[in-house]
Parts: structure tokens; C-alpha cells; sequence
């Protein structure tokens, strides 16, 4: 069986006399009712594949409605969790194995199952009313509708109920524990121990001694029936994933965002401030950060977007890393805000967790289709820096990087995740703060005898930070156009446009500041498939794929948008044509086409609310070199 | 001078005059508009708060009011329209250490920052407010405003206003404010004093000062601000002593049943027993709330200090959060935090 981790020996156990399938890497989906428990399963299913070793990407897929009405396709939540032995970069196009509770979990997800994946359902829950909710004139169980894959029809209420009866406990507490049933099932099948996930319900429900015992015996119960299903008999083998050694931990992207700001604060000596208004799916980087106050955290939930900005705003100019956190139509609100930002050249974080839109849109679906927004959707001249990460544990890094490049060149940043990156969870090597770079705020000194409010660095740019209760300092900035230097409100044509120049000069100059843009592949060829963002995995693994049959493609990631790396025209210049891919109808491919206008763009767009998947890519890839 | 409940905001060594806040900028209102007696009252304040003048801090939105940063030598922000209160609460929370006083006007708080007007207000940040209220959008050449009186005809409603006005202190009163004061702008001894007491009251000081607009509502306040009807028309509050006012200082306010009434001494039996002692320091908003909606011409209208009740600040509350969670948390630095819960070593 598995080779036993040295650090976590107990995980990986020897059993049973089973078939055994080798394979790279395995994708598993939990589906069911929302409240059914699958986002938890499919947690401590990553979790204890992270402790056996593997290394993982996740990726919850939920309604917007709480409990959408029960069994219907509306009220389908999953989480999706791609396991394996080499680095996994995406959360995998389709699954190799669906738990699926209920007949609507079935109905809208078999499209995510691989031909011949195994299907674990409860065959309880396929009762005439769900099925009708559902929208199956006939009981798929019965017919041939499944007939293309590994159907195990578990009696999963039933069993759960046998399990724990007698120790005490309600029907509706009982029923609850399902999920665990489908766990357990999953456990056997990866040939692994139940003992993380017992120890989480023993520190979850503390308090409850008998949610434990009944979490931890309707595991077993489904581990145990497992053994006894023949269409089980085969267990998937995965060894060790290589990976740099290092201590490792699972982070999803909006609490990596949360803790590099916290990383950010600490290594630049500047108190932390997130003024802050909840909305999906940006909301856990405000109920991150508000639990750290032991750091010192101050993390204000305004009473709307705008007071979330316009109070870090204040905060910003007393000195603080000032932050604030929205999606998509929660950074439409903060527009004029960021433009008071840009005109009194403070610093400011705005991260924006991208969702559907336009409007209300999608909210708990994914794109990266607010990339026009970040760019141009200010009035007046209006220059800030757009960055954004491109896998939830680098959404880590760029946050300390936007919190950095902020602060040391006395502007506005907006960091671009998604819902995808922010949801989603990926193992993720622990930093050390000491290790990450050095932050340098301009900070003024007291009665600094060059001190003028628009005096600039010329290296930079940046004017200086003067902070309140400082000494010989006092000024006053504000959103009227400043003369230049001295900061004295000013009307005068010649030095707006000075200052006009100027604020755009300064965010230029960052280019000078930030990594060279990198080629995954060759450095020239047919062509280069060009992404940024939360799309990295899958355009990374197509672009593999097809160099492993010998294409001549590269890949190059942009994580740096406004500006772009300085090397960018250069990289461009070596490739036939530039395949732009992103989830949203072009606006980064427009975006290139207008600051480096000459290659011969192509583009691939979609817009679903969907992450790209590694096999149109591929297949787009391979159109369009045949194309030319 | 002043006694805050706890000493926050750093203390000059040495004494401060007029002069340390006098800015170097043209001011450039109206000749005639009330904003130059609030200035002069505010320059008088400042040098005696006993605080650093590197530790005041004035922020503004958009309008006439607005403009007073830049009119007074202190740390400052000119904000966006109606967003003043949100940026003065984040300086405040992020540094307690400042006195920060906002100026504002009934447009820019009242109606387009109405929603952050009433949240400083309910979280009790430490901050000063100076709310202009003169009826009008004055630098927009004058608009109805959200306290322009019903059938008021301006440039946007030539046939009159058919909108109800909003009373500030009843706002205030709604949203749980912990200070509200009234003056009018030529009354500059009132207006210094109740300045004082609003820099001494920890929490939200509201401050409706009754402004004049000379362009486009001059004499708004006339009925009650006349030389000649002043005195009946206005009465003073002042803490511990009988609600009395008239030009012959013999009316009273009574509180008959659950309302308040006008009584006159001397007449019908009334002595200054029956008359309302004023205790700005009640935390009962009941009296506070109708001594504010009072208007004329059925009753004077309320000036000075009308409210003061002692609730705790959100910013003392987050410090105190702060303080207790460093000294409880096993987490006290970022690299405690990233190797938390459940990590794996791999070799």
C-alpha cells in the first residue's frame, strides 16, 4: 500500500486484500444538498490527503442561496478536491469519483464525471418526490441511464441511522452525520486511516461528546461497508507527492490574502487597518483578519462599501497599511474612493475577489471579468496599480507585494483574486516573515526641513508620508487637484497637467520595481499562450501537454498588469502568434493590444462562471496552431 | 481646560496661541456667509484644548463647510461628498491619539452621507462634528436641502419644496447619538463654549450650528435669529439650571403629562419650581429628544449643550479588544500565526 509518511506514519494504513489502481492523481467530488455536510467532507478529505502526503487543490462549488429549496438542482453544493503525487495545478477538469446524496446532486453533476467514473449514491434519498424535484421522470437507479459508469447505490440513511442508534442521539442529528457515511466509503477507497478526521470532530464538537462519537462511528460504519462492495474492491495507490521539503499547510486563497497583509504589516512596522463591508466570496478575508487582533489588527465592518475604503483612506493617511476588501460591485461603489486615494497619493490595498457579473451577477461563481473595472473604471485620469495572484497560496505573496509596492510608492494597488482562488484551498510551503522582502514606507521625520506635501523621490516618484502628531509636518491634502509640490489647492491648466503626468509617471516607473515577466517553455516559438490570474493551472497543463507532443508553445502568466513587466514586448516578439486565454469576452487581450500593439493576438474566452478546463484549452491550442 | 474621562490625546508642553493654527490660504467664502464666525470660534478652541497641535486633525466632504481644513493649520483631509465621517472614523480608530474634528454641511451629512452619519453616530467614535446647517447647497448655487422647510422655493423647486426637512437633533437622538449641541453662527461666545464641551465629551459631539447663507438663504434663520425676537424665540440650556428664557426671563419650559410646554411665571401660579432643571447628563434620550424637536413658533428652540450622556467609544471598546487579545493569544507574531493548526513537515 502507501509508503508511510515519516512524519505522519499513522495515516496511510495496510489493509484488506484489494485490487490496486496506480495512479498520478485522483479527482473526488462531494455533492449534495446545501447543508448536507459536503464542503466539510470534502475538507477533511483534503486534509487527510495533505497528511498522507499528497500534495491538492480544492474547489468548493455553492449556491448562492443558504438552503436553497431541499433537492432541487438549485440547492446543489459540491466541493471538488483533486489529489496526487506531483504538483497538482488545477482542480480538475472532470471527476474520478462523484458522491453524489441526492438524485439533483446526480442530474447536474454527471457532466463533471469522467466516462466510467465510480459514482457512490445514497440510494435512499432517490424517493418519487426527489426524483420529481429533480426533474427524473424515472428513478435513474433503475435504468440504463447510468449504465457508462462504476454506480455503487449505497444505502447510506439507512446505514447512517443503524450506525448510531441506540447511543442517544435525534434522527435529525443522525441524519446530519450522512456525509461522514460517504466519507468513510472514500477513505476505504484510498486505503487510508479515519484518524484525522476522528480528531476533528473530537476538537470541533468538543462540547458535544455524543456529535462525536456519532461523526466517528457513521465513518466507520462507511469505511466498514465499503469493504463489502464489490464494485470498491479496487483501491487507488497514490505515493508521496515530490514537493520541496518544508513545512507545509492547506490555505485557501482569501485567508493566504488575509495573512500576507498581516506578514506585510509586521515586516514594515505599520499597523494594519481593513475597513471592510461583507460580500461574497471576499467576505472570509474580513472575518480572517478580524480574528487577529492579537497582531495588533484593527478591522473596521463599515456600514457600506464606500465607508470600508473611505475609512481606510483616513487610516492611510495616519499611517497605517490600509486596506480594504470587495468584489465586484462593491468595487464600483469604492470607484470615487480610489480616485481620492490616487489624487492625495496615499497608500491603499484594494482587493478585489472577482466574481460574475455584470450587477449582482453570479456571486458565487467565478471570473475575470472586472479586469476593464480595475484598469480604467475611475473618473478623470486616474492611474493605480493592478496586480493579481494566480493560485491560492501565492495569493500569500502578492498580497504582501501589494501591500508593499503601496506603501513604498504612495499609491493606490488593486490585487485581483477570484472567487475561485479565494474558495479554493492549495497545500502552501510556510514562509518566514524574516524571509519575505524588506518593506521601506517613505515615512517624513519629524521637522524634516525638505518636507512639501508633493516633494518627490525622483527614483520613485513617490512623495512622503507624513503622519499626524508628527512634528513641523502639519498639511493638508484632499481631492481637489494639488499644486505641484507644495500641495496648496490649485486650478492652474499647466499644473494639472503637470500633475496629471506625473501621477502616471509614478505608476509606470513601478515596472522598474517588479519581477521580468517569465516563459514557462521555450523562449521563442509557434506560439505563447498568454494568462493572468486564477487561470494558471489549466492553461499550464495544456500548454505541457501539447510541448510533450511537440508543439512548439510556451506559457507566459501575467501577475503584474498595471504595469506590465518591462520585458513584455520583448518576450512577444519571439512567438507567431499570442493566444490570449481568460474567463471574461477580452479584456486583457484589448489591454495588450493597446500598450503593445504589433503581435499577431489571438484570443480564447469564456465567460460561464466556470474555471477553464485543461482539455479546451488544449484543443483551442490545437485549432489555432493548425490554423495559421 | 479640558478634562476628558481618559487622556488619549497627547498634551502640549508649552502654551498654543491663535497664531499656531493660522494657515497660510486665502479664505474664500462669501463676505457675510456664518462660515467666518465658526472659523474664528474654531481658532479660539484650538490653542486652548491643552492638546499637541501636531495631534488635531480636521476632515471635511464636499461643500462650503468643507472647504475649513485648508483654513486652519492643523493635519488635514478635504474629502469626497458625504464621506467625511466614514474617513474621520478611520483616523480616529487607527490613531486614538488625534483629536479630530469634522466640519460638514446639512447636504453633504445629511443627505448623501446620511448612511455614514448615523453609523458615527450609533458607534460613538470619538470625533467633534461641526454640521453647518444653512438650509441650502450653497456651493452648487443652491438647491433644496434635506432641512430646507416644506415649500421652500429654491432653484431646483420653483414651485416650492413638497419634501419634509429633517430635524438634526432628532437624527441624532434616533441614532443614538451621545452629543448634540445647537448654536447659531452669531452667537460666537455660545459657540466656543459648547466647542469645549464637545472636545471634553467622549464619543460623537454633534454640533447643528444655525448658518447663514448670504447668496442663497439669507435670513433662513431670521425667525429665530432676529435681534428683536431672539430672546423669546431661542432658549439657552445650561446644565443644572431652570429651563428659563424670554426677554423678561420669565418663561419656562414645563413638563406637563408627556409633553413639554410653554408656561410663563407668574401667571395661572407657576413658580420657578415647576420649571425643568436641564440635565444634559441623562442617559435617557426621552427629554433630550423633545427639548430638540422643539420649534417655533410653538416653543423657542433649544441652544447649547442639549445632550452629553457617557457611553463608551468604539475606539477605547477596539483598543481594549486589543489589548486584552495580546496579552491572552498564543499567537504574537505572523510566523506564530502561519505555523497554527494543522501543518505538515515534508523532508
Amino acid at each position: 500500500m502507501l509508503q508511510n509518511s515519516k512524519t505522519n506514519s499513522n495515516i496511510i494504513m495496510v489493509k484488506s486484500n484489494s485490487n490496486v489502481i496506480q495512479r498520478e492523481s485522483v479527482v473526488v467530488k462531494f455533492v449534495g444538498d446545501s447543508g448536507d455536510g459536503m464542503q466539510l467532507s470534502g475538507t477533511l478529505f483534503s486534509d487527510t490527503a495533505a497528511m498522507a502526503g499528497l500534495d491538492l487543490a480544492t474547489f468548493p462549488d455553492y449556491p448562492a442561496e443558504i438552503r436553497a429549496p431541499h433537492n432541487t438542482i438549485a440547492g446543489v453544493s459540491g466541493f471538488q478536491v483533486h489529489v496526487g503525487t506531483r504538483k497538482i495545478e488545477t482542480t480538475g477538469d472532470q471527476c474520478d469519483v462523484l458522491v453524489a446524496m441526492n438524485p439533483a446532486s446526480v442530474k447536474s453533476n454527471l457532466k463533471w464525471a469522467k466516462p466510467g467514473a465510480t459514482l457512490i449514491v445514497d440510494e435512499n434519498a432517490f424517493d418519487a418526490a426527489a426524483l420529481k424535484k429533480s426533474g427524473y421522470a424515472e428513478n435513474p437507479l433503475d435504468t440504463d441511464a447510468l449504465s457508462g459508469y462504476n454506480v455503487v447505490k449505497a444505502p447510506i440513511t439507512q446505514l447512517t441511522r443503524e450506525a448510531v442508534a441506540g447511543i442517544g442521539i435525534d434522527g435529525k442529528t443522525a441524519d446530519r452525520s450522512k456525509n461522514m457515511f460517504a466519507l468513510g466509503m472514500i477513505y476505504h477507497l484510498f486505503g487510508w486511516e479515519l484518524e484525522t478526521s476522528n480528531k476533528f470532530f473530537e476538537k470541533k464538537f468538543k462540547s458535544k461528546p455524543l456529535v462525536v462519537e456519532a461523526n466517528k462511528l457513521v465513518l466507520q460504519a462507511g469505511f466498514n461497508y465499503a469493504e463489502t462492495v464489490e464494485a470498491l474492491s479496487s483501491v487507488y495507490q497514490l505515493t508521496r507527492a515530490k514537493m520541496e521539503p518544508g513545512l507545509y499547510r492547506n490555505i485557501t486563497g482569501n485567508i493566504a490574502t488575509a495573512w500576507g497583509f498581516l506578514a506585510a504589516s509586521e515586516r514594515s512596522g505599520r499597523p494594519l487597518f481593513l475597513g471592510s463591508y461583507p460580500i461574497t466570496p471576499a467576505t472570509d478575508i474580513l472575518i480572517e483578519l478580524a480574528k487577529h487582533k492579537s497582531l495588533g489588527a484593527k478591522v473596521f465592518q463599515a456600514e457600506d462599501e464606500i465607508a470600508g475604503i473611505c475609512s481606510a483612506i483616513g487610516a492611510s493617511y495616519t499611517g497605517s497599511l490600509a486596506l480594504t476588501s470587495t468584489s465586484g460591485p462593491g468595487l464600483s461603489l469604492k470607484s470615487e474612493a480610489i480616485g481620492l486615494a490616487v489624487i492625495t497619493e496615499l497608500p491603499l490595498v484594494i482587493v478585489n475577489v472577482q466574481r460574475g457579473g455584470p450587477s449582482t451577477g453570479l456571486p458565487t461563481k467565478s471570473e475575470q471579468s472586472d479586469l476593464y473595472q480595475a484598469l480604467f473604471g475611475r473618473n478623470g485620469e486616474c492611474p493605480a496599480i493592478v496586480m493579481a495572484a494566480s493560485t491560492s497560496g501565492n495569493c500569500f505573496y502578492y498580497a504582501y507585494m501589494a501591500a508593499k509596492l503601496a506603501m513604498e510608492h504612495m499609491t493606490p494597488v488593486i490585487l485581483l483574486t477570484d472567487g475561485y482562488l479565494g474558495n479554493g484551498s492549495q497545500l502552501f510551503r510556510i514562509p518566514k516573515v524574516a524571509d519575505m522582502p524588506a518593506i521601506n514606507p517613505p515615512i517624513a521625520p519629524p521637522n524634516d526641513p525638505d518636507y512639501k506635501p508633493y516633494r518627490r523621490n525622483p527614483v520613485t516618484l513617490a512623495r512622503k508620508w507624513a503622519l499626524p502628531g508628527t512634528e513641523g509636518l502639519r498639511h493638508r491634502i484632499g481631492g481637489l487637484e494639488k499644486e505641484d509640490v507644495y500641495g496648496n489647492v490649485s486650478s492652474d491648466p499647466i499644473n494639472h497637467q503637470k500633475m496629471v503626468d506625473l501621477r502616471d509617471a509614478k505608476v509606470q516607473k513601478v515596472a522598474e520595481f517588479i519581477p521580468k515577466q517569465e516563459v514557462e517553455g521555450d523562449e521563442e516559438g509557434d506560439m505563447l499562450v498568454v494568462t493572468w490570474g486564477g487561470t494558471h493551472g489549466p492553461a499550464q497543463e495544456a500548454v505541457e501537454q501539447a510541448r510533450a507532443e511537440g508543439k512548439k508553445v510556451s506559457h507566459a502568466h501575467f501577475h503584474y498588469i498595471m504595469p506590465l513587466p518591462l520585458n513584455t514586448a520583448e518576450i512577444f516578439s519571439k512567438f507567431k502568434t499570442i493566444l490570449v486565454c481568460e474567463l471574461n469576452s477580452g479584456q486583457f487581450v484589448s489591454y495588450l493590444k493597446m500598450t503593445h500593439y504589433g503581435p499577431n493576438y489571438r484570443q480564447f474566452n469564456k465567460v460561464q462562471g466556470l474555471p477553464f478546463t485543461v482539455a479546451e484549452l488544449k484543443k483551442t491550442i490545437h485549432q489555432m496552431l493548425e490554423e495559421k | 481646560m479640558i478634562n476628558p474621562r481618559n487622556y488619549t490625546v497627547e498634551r502640549s508642553s508649552v502654551e498654543l496661541s491663535k497664531e499656531d493654527f493660522v494657515s497660510d490660504q486665502m479664505v474664500k467664502w462669501c463676505p457675510g456667509c456664518g462660515a467666518h464666525a465658526i472659523l474664528s470660534s474654531v481658532a479660539n478652541v484650538f490653542p486652548k484644548l491643552g492638546y499637541r497641535k501636531e495631534n488635531i486633525m480636521m476632515v471635511s466632504g464636499i461643500g462650503c463647510s468643507s472647504r475649513f481644513p485648508y483654513y486652519v493649520n492643523t493635519y488635514g483631509i478635504h474629502g469626497i461628498h458625504g464621506r467625511a465621517a466614514a474617513i474621520s472614523s478611520g483616523v480616529k480608530i487607527a490613531n486614538p491619539h488625534l483629536s479630530v474634528w469634522m466640519t460638514t454641511g446639512d447636504g453633504d451629512s445629511l443627505a448623501i452621507g446620511g448612511n455614514h452619519f448615523i453609523h458615527i453616530i450609533r458607534r460613538n467614535i470619538d470625533i467633534n462634528i461641526l454640521l453647518f446647517n444653512n438650509q441650502i447647497y450653497g456651493l452648487t448655487k443652491g438647491q433644496y436641502s434635506p432641512t430646507t422647510p416644506m415649500g421652500s422655493v429654491t432653484k431646483t423647486s420653483p414651485m416650492g419644496t413638497i419634501e419634509h426637512p429633517f430635524n438634526p437633533g432628532e437624527l441624532v437622538m434616533g441614532a443614538q447619538g451621545t452629543f448634540f449641541a445647537r448654536v447659531v453662527d452669531t452667537n460666537p461666545r455660545l459657540m466656543t463654549e459648547v466647542m469645549f464641551e464637545a472636545a471634553r465629551h467622549d464619543g460623537t459631539s454633534i454640533i447643528e450650528i444655525l448658518q447663514n447663507c448670504v447668496i442663497f438663504a439669507d435670513k433662513t434663520h431670521e425667525a429665530i435669529t432676529g435681534k428683536d425676537v431672539r430672546d423669546d424665540r431661542q432658549i439657552i440650556l445650561r446644565n443644572g439650571f431652570p429651563m428659563i428664557f424670554g426677554k423678561e426671563k420669565n418663561k419656562g419650559i414645563r413638563l406637563n403629562g408627556t409633553r413639554l410646554e410653554v408656561v410663563t411665571i407668574g401667571e395661572n401660579g407657576i413658580t420657578e419650581t415647576d420649571i425643568m432643571v436641564h440635565d444634559m447628563y441623562e442617559r435617557d434620550p426621552g427629554i433630550h429628544l423633545m427639548l430638540a424637536k422643539m420649534s417655533y413658533p410653538n416653543f423657542p428652540v433649544a441652544m447649547g449643550v442639549i445632550r452629553s450622556a457617557n457611553y463608551p467609544t468604539y475606539d477605547d471598546l477596539i483598543m481594549e479588544q486589543i489589548a486584552f487579545a495580546k496579552e491572552n493569544s498564543k499567537i504574537k507574531n505572523v510566523d506564530d500565526l502561519l505555523n497554527s493548526g494543522e501543518t505538515w513537515e515534508i523532508k
